[in-house]
């Protein structure tokens, strides 16, 4: 998407001074406001603000077979989606590739840093399982959709809670719920996304910074027993990373995961009872 | 039961015996093969060509469009033909790797085609159709900067390997499994794609990034040597 390519520059020249167009540094995150029971019919929902972007996820739950590979284990589907209203240039239609990439790192990073205990979502081996449908909705976007999906994301799974389900005719009663949460750890699974502006480095990009990018890369980090653990990469774009970047990268996640995270796990801990 | 030594004997830093030979699709500008063991893949290049429709058309520049295909049999239970979310993913971030290396600048309002095979499948096979479309570019002639190498790395247990194959993937025991396929250029090094699956150590990354480094430098020599028309074949 082009920019005003005096905003290009200007972004740029002041990246090279660690100075952005609204005054932060440049690993400095926009504010974050978590919301969560957005819809009361959903098994869990939230809603995360990071600055203007505005993301809404639900949670659904439906009884289905399951993966002859996984016969005891409970399954996700992860959807994303930029909503038309995020902005002027989304249209409607199915996914584009821009939000199947966001689906699927999150998705990864819930799967493998084992938030969920999927032996916990089975009913009856080989025969019955659960599975979680979580729908990410990009409603304003304002740059690092990315981060701001995967945040809602679990914030959502947090909240879930089972609907009520009679196994003897086999049916789940949706919009009754039982107070059973959703078996999760309490490591939680979130992505840092770095974008490369020249030769800056930078996190949480605002839309024209994100428009004026050449290279991005995706870590989904979890720290269980402080150790951090990546659980999924996704480099994006064109434009290589060179060693220093990722030295950089790395450098900056030991940092920045400290700074924002423990802040993040207690808006949680005071939404989510 | 620590992993100390590989399932199926290997090195920690030694590759499946690879295949690589150039022109195996004839009809095309470009093409190779490039397998790593069990896991096969061939790459076709058609292009540069005119664009359409028109309004894709970059002007001062040309794109790759690339497409990861596997086939419906390449796998043990049959694969539905056709893009999933999977293989869009791949095609893109394949795309993503080799758009890096290729003046497109040169080829404005034009698209290169790569479509990429998989025939057969034993894991990484992202990386050996990445492995075969940089070979299949080169021997279409088309100017590129630097080539690329592409190799997945893997923490097994809490061994760092290369080349993960498929029962290395579904290693269960001690820490489990981590896929991290990278793809580097052949100069500098520089990453131009990278992903990942599981669980690794923040401080272990470097780690796996120099076992990267050096796998992508014996990919390297078999891309070279196939270019210049040898066949490789280590199978025997």
């Amino acid at each position: 998407m082009q920019i005003p390519n005096i905003n290009r520059r200007k972004i740029s020249v002041l990246l090279k001074e660690n100075k952005r167009l609204d005054g932060r540094s440049n690993y400095e995150h926009r504010p974050i406001h978590i919301e969560t029971g957005v819809s009361n019919l959903a098994e869990g929902s939230a809603r995360v603000r990071i600055g203007k972007t505005d993301v809404i996820v639900g949670i659904k739950m439906n009884v289905q077979a399951p993966y002859t590979d996984h016969q005891d284990e409970g399954t996700m589907v992860v959807s994303m989606e930029f909503s038309s209203t995020a902005g002027e240039r989304y249209e409607p239609g199915p996914p584009k590739m821009d939000s199947i990439e966001i689906a699927r790192v999150v998705d990864r990073g819930i799967r493998e840093s084992g938030f969920i205990d999927w032996k916990k979502l089975c009913i009856e081996s080989g025969k019955r399982v659960w599975s979680v449908n979580v729908d990410i909705y990009c409603i304003n976007d304002d740059g690092n959709a990315m981060d701001a999906s995967a945040l809602a994301a679990v914030v959502a799974l947090k909240t879930a809670v089972f609907p009520v389900y009679d196994e003897e005719i086999e049916n789940v009663s949706y919009g009754e719920f039982t107070k059973n949460p959703l078996p999760l750890t309490s490591n939680l699974p979130l992505t840092m996304t770095f974008y490369k502006i020249g030769d800056n480095l930078l996190l949480d990009p605002t839309r024209d910074e994100e428009d004026s990018s050449d290279s991005r890369i995706t870590l989904a980090i979890s720290a269980p027993k402080k150790d951090k653990m990546i659980n999924a990469i996704q480099k994006g774009a064109e434009t290589p990373l060179s060693e220093k970047d990722l030295d950089e990268i790395i450098q900056q996640i030991e940092k920045t995961y400290d700074l924002i995270f423990p802040d993040i796990e207690k808006k949680i801990k005071d939404i989510v009872k | 039961m620590t992993y100390t030594k590989r399932i199926d004997g290997r090195k920690f830093d030694e590759l499946r015996p690879v295949r690589a030979e150039i022109g195996v699709i004839p009809n095309a500008d470009g093409s190779a093969l490039f397998a790593f063991g069990d896991t096969v893949a061939i790459a076709a290049v058609y292009g540069p060509k005119p664009l359409h429709p028109a309004h894709m058309q970059e002007p001062d520049r040309g794109i790759i469009r690339c497409e990861y295909n596997m086939l419906p049999f390449s796998v043990a239970e049959r694969a539905k033909p056709g893009p999933s979310r999977r293989s869009k993913e791949i095609s893109m971030v394949t795309g993503n790797a080799l758009s890096s290396v290729v003046d497109l600048s040169r080829f404005p309002g034009t698209v290169i085609d790569v479509q990429i095979l998989i025939l057969q499948a034993n894991a990484s096979t992202r990386c050996a159709g990445i492995n075969a479309a940089s070979m299949a570019l080169a021997h279409a002639g088309i100017v590129m900067k630097e080539m690329v190498s592409s190799v997945s790395v893997g923490k097994i247990d809490d061994k760092i390997v290369v080349d993960v194959d498929k029962d290395e993937e579904d290693y269960h025991e001690g820490e489990g499994a981590t896929d991290m396929p990278f793809t580097l250029t052949s100069r500098n090094k520089n990453i131009v794609h990278l992903q990942l699956d599981g669980k690794l150590q923040l401080q272990r990354f470097k780690e796996s990034y120099e076992a990267a480094k050096g796998a992508c430098d014996k990919i390297l020599k078999y891309q070279e040597r196939a270019l210049k028309g040898e066949k490789i074949n280590e199978n025997k």
